[in-house]
């Protein structure tokens, strides 16, 4: 079988924003699916031990989306923004905030391609363009927390069951 | 058992001033008070930082002298050199996922 498809993320020193590309095994439509269907996109959309729900995903320009991450303990995570434009199966464009910061304000614009590639295979490409650098690098540099909390609220709970 | 003893090298790099201890000993080892006197924070401070840096095993501690000097993990910071490592991560893992849903995809598609 052959080695799975590499992410590529870019940023750049002094930019603002962050291009994250990665190629799957399956038509372009199908592709657009799993990132459009809220019942599949909410079994990708957060890795073990946290949880997706959708709340709300509207799939036509001017509307509005909004999912939460769900920790193990409960404690939820949210994330909203409106559907700029919506182009079945090419591009989806969405403003994108992360309520839980402490400071509103803090909107990001989001640019989803998908590509079609030769032998049934699809290219994605997510841009993310912050407010500022400083915006971005937060971002990064946080970007695991929630996971990190949830992991080792796992791991307390396995180790009192010792 | 306390969660301190186990550490993730990913919540070690989290911190901002843990990063920067870790920058500073990239370029050489030095004992505790060193690293405080570099950073003008609390001695303590610096001790809880890298008391947790140690638990990663991002960092050691060898004796010299009288005094105990810092010195960089190089194997275990391998991993998180690269400051976007921990973003890659989670969306390499969720694309994995994504992977694996799509093969069900293409297997319902299939049968119908």
């Amino acid at each position: 079988m052959k080695t799975k498809n590499q992410t590529h993320i870019t940023t750049l020193p002094g930019g603002q924003d962050i291009l994250i590309v990665r190629e799957f095994e399956a038509p372009r439509e199908k592709v657009f699916r799993a990132f459009t269907d809220p019942a599949i996109l909410g079994q990708w959309l957060m890795t073990a031990p946290m949880k997706a729900r959708i709340d709300r995903w509207d799939t036509f320009a001017g509307g509005q989306y909004r999912y939460v991450f769900i920790d193990p303990s409960g404690n939820e995570l949210g994330s909203k923004g409106m559907v700029h434009e919506y182009l079945v199966p090419e591009r989806i464009i969405q403003t994108y905030e992360f309520e839980p910061l402490p400071e509103k304000g803090h909107v990001q614009l989001r640019t989803t391609r998908f590509e079609t590639l030769p032998n049934d295979r699809t290219r994605v490409q997510i841009q993310i363009l912050c407010q500022s650098e400083a915006d971005r690098d937060g971002m990064i540099g946080s970007s695991m927390e929630p996971m990190l909390k949830a992991g080792h609220e796992v791991l307390d709970g396995l180790l009192e069951k010792m | 058992m306390s969660r301190t003893m186990r550490r993730d090298v990913f919540q070690a790099i989290a911190d901002p001033t843990r990063r920067d201890i870790l920058g500073l000993l990239s370029r050489q080892s030095l004992t505790p008070n060193a690293v405080a006197d570099s950073f003008g924070i609390s001695r303590q401070a610096v001790s809880k930082h890298i008391k947790i840096l140690t638990e990663c095993g991002l960092v050691h501690i060898e004796p010299k002298g009288r005094e105990r000097l810092c010195t960089l993990e190089p194997a275990a910071l391998s991993t998180v050199s690269d400051w976007i490592a921990p973003f890659r991560k989670l969306w390499e893992d969720k694309f994995d996922k994504l992977d694996q849903l799509l093969n069900t995809l293409s297997s319902e598609d299939n049968e119908n």
